[in-house]
């Protein structure tokens, strides 16, 4: 590694001085493509964080994609239902490595304030991984680039080897995640242990 | 607009044999309604929407309830004969009346700007009787809500063009409205459980508590 003060002294002469790995994640994170998807009333809020008064080009994330095919990141904006959640799932999985999920919302997080209810399920998380979560009934725009920013702090800081490294980089990593089967009384299976393990409870 | 009684009349006018019952609203609205014969449903629906001046034109709501089977407790004189002398004793016997699904329709008139008149159907009981006519063909309206009073009550609309669940999938065979449904048991993790919702948790987590505590050995 290049020492920073050192980074700075050959900056100042011209000479620009890097690592494979910070070019790459800087590429990464300063161009995530989100999926042009939207849930619920938290949809309402994600359109506004890319409209002009709070402008989500300045990240780099504005393309919003039509197809999973090209886009790099999910944002679960809304209440997840058991009907929709097979679906969410479906297209999760044909998103392209290396892909990334911001859980918007009191629903997508947990249920929110459909929690109770038979027909909607707690929390995305249960299906797939989620690297953020936004808590709020919607959050606010802010809230939702504050995510996006915590977002390119986590690709900026993977390595490219070893342990913790992106998926599309790691050959054993899970690509594909099994995808709820809707069944006669409610979701098979009701959750997948993998990513989301039973909550241990403290007493 | 006319009253329920004058609707009543009008409609047992024009339909010979239909038998509507008033059901009455004891509450401030005294928004009375008619519980139709299920045979004579059609008939009287189209005369209520094709009739000049009543004129319902427009269904605003189809709504389901259940009423389960109820137990009634009810005293009884009974004369009965102890020791060669007849007694006239109170007894309380029990009977159950069967319970049964109902639907309820709301119709306005835009043409004539009144309403609402409001339908009540009553299906047989709630388990293997369950059909009732379905009113798509009277007022379009009805086709999604009717199939909605379908997938959460289970009423079997007969005529109706498109009978599929609404809301849940397919594969789905309970109905959740109904008042012994038997939610899925997903209390797993409640952060904020308080009442109810605490008590159900605390009973999931009792059943899963192995379960958990092999999730945690097998995560270390």
């Amino acid at each position: 590694m290049v020492d920073e003060g050192l980074k700075i002294e050959l900056g100042k002469q011209g000479v620009f001085v890097t690592t494979i790995e910070e070019l790459y994640n800087w590429g990464r994170k300063s161009s995530i493509w989100p999926m042009q998807f939207g849930l619920a009333c938290c949809a309402i809020e994600m359109i506004a964080t890319t409209m002009a008064r709070y402008d989500l080009a300045r990240f780099g994330a504005e393309v919003f994609r039509p197809s999973p095919r090209q886009a790099d990141m999910m944002i679960i904006s809304g209440t997840v239902t058991k009907k929709m959640a097979p679906q969410v799932v479906r297209l999760y999985n044909q998103m392209a490595e290396p892909k990334y999920v911001i859980a918007m919302g009191a629903c997508a997080i947990s249920g929110g304030p459909f929690k109770q209810g038979y027909n909607v399920l707690k929390g995305i998380d249960r299906y797939i991984p989620v690297d953020v979560h936004i808590p709020g009934c919607p959050p606010r725009p802010e809230a939702l680039m504050q995510a996006f920013m915590t977002l390119q702090k986590k690709i900026e800081a993977q390595h490219l080897t070893g342990v913790g490294r992106p998926r599309h980089l790691d050959a054993e990593a899970q690509g594909e995640f099994p995808v709820p089967v809707q069944g006669e009384h409610d979701l098979e299976p009701t959750s997948n242990k993998g990513v989301w393990p039973l909550p241990v409870i403290i007493k | 607009m006319k009253t329920v009684e004058e609707i009543k009349a009008a409609i047992e006018a024009a339909v010979p044999g239909a038998g509507v019952e008033i059901v009455s609203n004891p509450g401030a609205s005294g928004q009375h309604s008619l519980r139709l014969t299920p045979s004579y449903a059609v008939a009287v629906a189209k005369f209520l929407r094709d009739d000049a001046e009543l004129a319902l034109d427009f269904l605003s709501n189809v709504t389901g309830v259940d009423w389960p089977d109820k137990e009634i407790a009810e005293k009884v004189k009974v004369t009965q004969t102890v020791d060669g002398v007849e007694q006239t004793v109170e007894e309380t016997r029990k009977r159950v009346e069967p319970g049964r699904l109902e639907v309820v329709y709301h119709l306005f008139s835009v043409a004539k700007k009144h309403g609402p008149v409001i339908l009540r159907m009553r299906t047989v009981n709630r388990t293997d009787q369950v059909e009732l006519p379905s009113l798509t063909r009277i007022w379009r309206s009805a086709e999604f809500q009717e199939r909605e009073v379908f997938d959460l009550y289970g009423v079997l609309f007969t005529g109706h063009p498109d009978l599929r669940r609404l809301l849940m999938w397919d594969e789905f065979t309970d109905h959740p409205m109904r008042r012994d449904y038997v939610e899925p048991d997903d209390f797993e993790y409640e952060p904020t459980a308080h009442d109810a919702v605490a008590a159900r948790a605390a009973a999931h987590q009792a059943g899963h508590r192995d379960e958990a505590q092999e999730g945690k050995v097998a995560g270390q």
